[in-house]
């Protein structure tokens, strides 16, 4: 049970990732972004392509990865997403639709849908004695690392000036640029770091997921969803919600199989159903 | 707008007499079975425009819909016995019903988020398709699908084609007038400016739930023929990437077109079909990219364009205010500021 609990805990870490990325995105920038499981899995399969191609190891991919796909993510914000802003966001969903099609295609035309192996980084590869339990020492380090840097994007949020600009521009674009304040220069950089996030949490699921080419498509919907119950532009509520979403579904699969893939839905629909703005989202932001 | 055309002018006599001739002339310039392809996709395509282009909601989840008739259809076909039009029938009024609590529930929320709910939701049906193996076949999918009519067999797709045809057109049929009635100019008021027509005293949410029910029907009508015209249901019919692919349609023909959804879905089928028959190995790049350049530069889409581009010609006079998403450039709508608690 407690065992079950733990694993939802690090299944919620990867929500809790993603959800993140998607909701700083949105909330600056008014773009769902289909294309965040893709680099989910772009940041898995890099990191497989650097140890499997040139020997670069775990630790410095858990680097190397995110910056380079926030990297990517700027150019795409400078180039296309700009673009689009200004318009209907039905436009970017769409626009990040195709290119999550290319992505995928891409990446399995070179490598097929097979799943890759990546070994487990040898520090983290043994057990770790919980006391109640043991616990493969490679998961709880998952569950640290997502927990970490939740917390500090939640410092670099609420403790520093930058942080208080982007979350005022977050959540008031219009009245934080009436107040003197250029919020089109945090955009790229916020994108990029959102891109990034999701780039880490695909490097931390290459040793313990299946690394393929679909692996980020069926996620990314379920992590929608989540973002759905946790509130729409509510970065608190998309991480509270990630490893509430995690720890219930490992419960719910623990409980009854059956409703294991169908149950985040079941409980978006009853929080649609009873707070269509979410958990923690405010009723104005629908 | 080109309906009124087709109701009154010369010009759209013209259109529609065309039309119907293409309709029917398909099998014999094309390989039946993509003729039928084409028909039922167009039925879909416009399925999602009638809740894109003139509801204003993007729905990015109608493969819950097309996919779940094309698996009931097949049920009833296999294990009832039923003549096809009439499985076609009961699976659409399945995916209709099963639109009552998704669209209750989805309405509730508008913009991007409808679509993002609207998605999960059928990510959930094919969740349901996939573990329930019983019924649905997992991931060997329905087969077997009897293609007969009262013992006559079908199995011919030349003839089947326009066995099956009629369906479409009246499925096509029922959104024209859907569009054209008094309820389809409300929708399109919904879609302009949802607080205004809430405070003229229309109960916006159950008229934008009803248009998504019609539409989820339609969908389902064209799942339905699809599964029997294939003879196997699979769980491709409810995964997201069927979803896009209708939407990508929609928008290559133009959004609140109506009719670019035909054209659209003839060129994607078509090119489906070449891309899976050729050496090239990566159909997602090529339907990605068109994706990408359509959404970058080409918005008001096939039928969007070459309305524009005759409009000075006919004189004609646009009925006031009705901007659709295609509309370029167009300033980002404003929020729904009173969406319902």
């Amino acid at each position: 049970m407690l065992q079950q609990a733990f694993n939802g805990l690090v299944g919620g870490a990867f929500y809790a990732l993603l959800a993140l990325g998607l909701s700083v995105i949105f909330g600056m920038l008014g773009v769902v972004n289909f294309a965040h499981g893709a680099f989910y899995m772009l940041g898995a399969f890099t990191s497989y392509v650097l140890l499997d191609s040139y020997g670069v190891n775990f630790w410095a991919a858990l680097v190397v990865v995110p910056v380079a796909l926030g990297v990517v993510g700027i150019v795409l914000e400078r180039l296309f997403i700009r673009r689009l802003t200004p318009l209907d966001p039905l436009y970017n969903f769409l626009f990040t639709f195709g290119l999550t099609l290319i992505l995928q295609d891409l990446v399995k035309r070179e490598y097929g849908v097979q799943s890759q192996p990546y070994p487990r980084p040898s520090a983290l590869s043994g057990t770790l004695d919980l006391g109640l339990f043991t616990y493969p020492a490679y998961q709880v380090f998952v569950l640290g690392v997502s927990v970490l840097v939740c917390l500090l994007v939640w410092f670099v949020l609420v403790r520093t000036r930058v942080g208080m600009v982007v979350r005022a521009a977050t959540e008031r674009p219009e009245l934080t640029r009436a107040l003197g304040i250029d919020v089109g220069r945090w955009v790229t950089p916020v994108f990029g770091f959102g891109i990034a996030l999701a780039g880490l949490a695909g490097v931390l699921a290459a040793p313990m997921r299946a690394v393929n080419p679909l692996m980020g498509a069926d996620l990314i919907i379920v992590v929608f969803a989540v973002v759905v119950i946790g509130g729409l532009g509510s970065l608190f509520g998309s991480v509270a919600a990630g490893f509430t979403i995690g720890l219930v579904s490992a419960l719910g699969n623990y409980y009854v199989p059956a409703l294991s893939q169908t149950l985040v839905f079941i409980l978006m629909a009853a929080v649609l159903l009873w707070r269509p703005a979410g958990l923690f989202g405010r009723e104005e932001a629908l | 707008m080109i309906l009124r055309l087709l109701a009154g002018s010369a010009r759209g006599r013209l259109l529609l007499a065309i039309g119907l001739f293409l309709a029917l002339a398909l099998p014999w310039m094309i390989y039946p079975p993509i003729a039928m392809d084409i028909a039922c996709w167009a039925l879909f395509a416009v399925s999602v425009d009638l809740l894109l282009g003139f509801t204003g909601l993007l729905s990015f989840g109608h493969a819950a819909f097309w996919g779940s008739s094309a698996y009931v259809s097949g049920l009833l076909a296999v294990h009832v016995g039923l003549p096809f039009p009439v499985a076609v029938l009961g699976g659409a009024l399945f995916a209709a019903v099963i639109a009552v609590p998704i669209g209750y529930l989805a309405v509730r929320l508008s913009g991007i988020y409808f679509a993002m709910v609207t998605l999960a939701f059928a990510q959930m049906i094919y969740f349901i398709a996939n573990q329930w193996r019983d019924v649905t076949g997992g991931e060997n999918g329905l087969q077997g699908i009897p293609r007969e009519m009262f013992g006559v067999d079908l199995s011919d797709s030349f003839v089947f084609y326009y066995v099956g045809l009629p369906i479409v057109l009246l499925g096509l049929l029922l959104a024209w007038r859907i569009v054209r009635s008094p309820f389809g100019r409300v929708l399109v008021s919904i879609r302009d400016n949802p607080s205004r027509a809430r405070a003229l005293g229309y109960p916006v949410d159950r008229y934008r739930l009803l248009s998504f029910v019609l539409s989820a029907f339609l969908a389902g009508l064209a799942g339905g023929l699809f599964a029997i015209s294939h003879g196997f249901a699979s769980l491709q019919e409810v995964y997201w990437t069927t979803s896009g692919n209708a939407v990508m349609m929609v928008v290559l023909g133009g959004i609140g077109t109506l009719w670019g959804g035909v054209i659209g879905a003839a060129l994607v089928v078509q090119l489906n079909d070449y891309l899976s028959t050729s050496e090239f190995d990566g159909i997602g790049i090529v339907t990605g990219s068109i994706f990408i350049v359509i959404v970058l530069v080409f918005r008001k889409g096939i039928w969007g364009t070459a309305r524009d581009l005759l409009a000075p010609r006919l004189k004609r006079k646009r009925p006031g205010g009705a901007k659709s998403p295609g509309d370029d450039p167009a300033p980002a709508p404003a929020p729904d500021v009173n969406a319902p608690a």
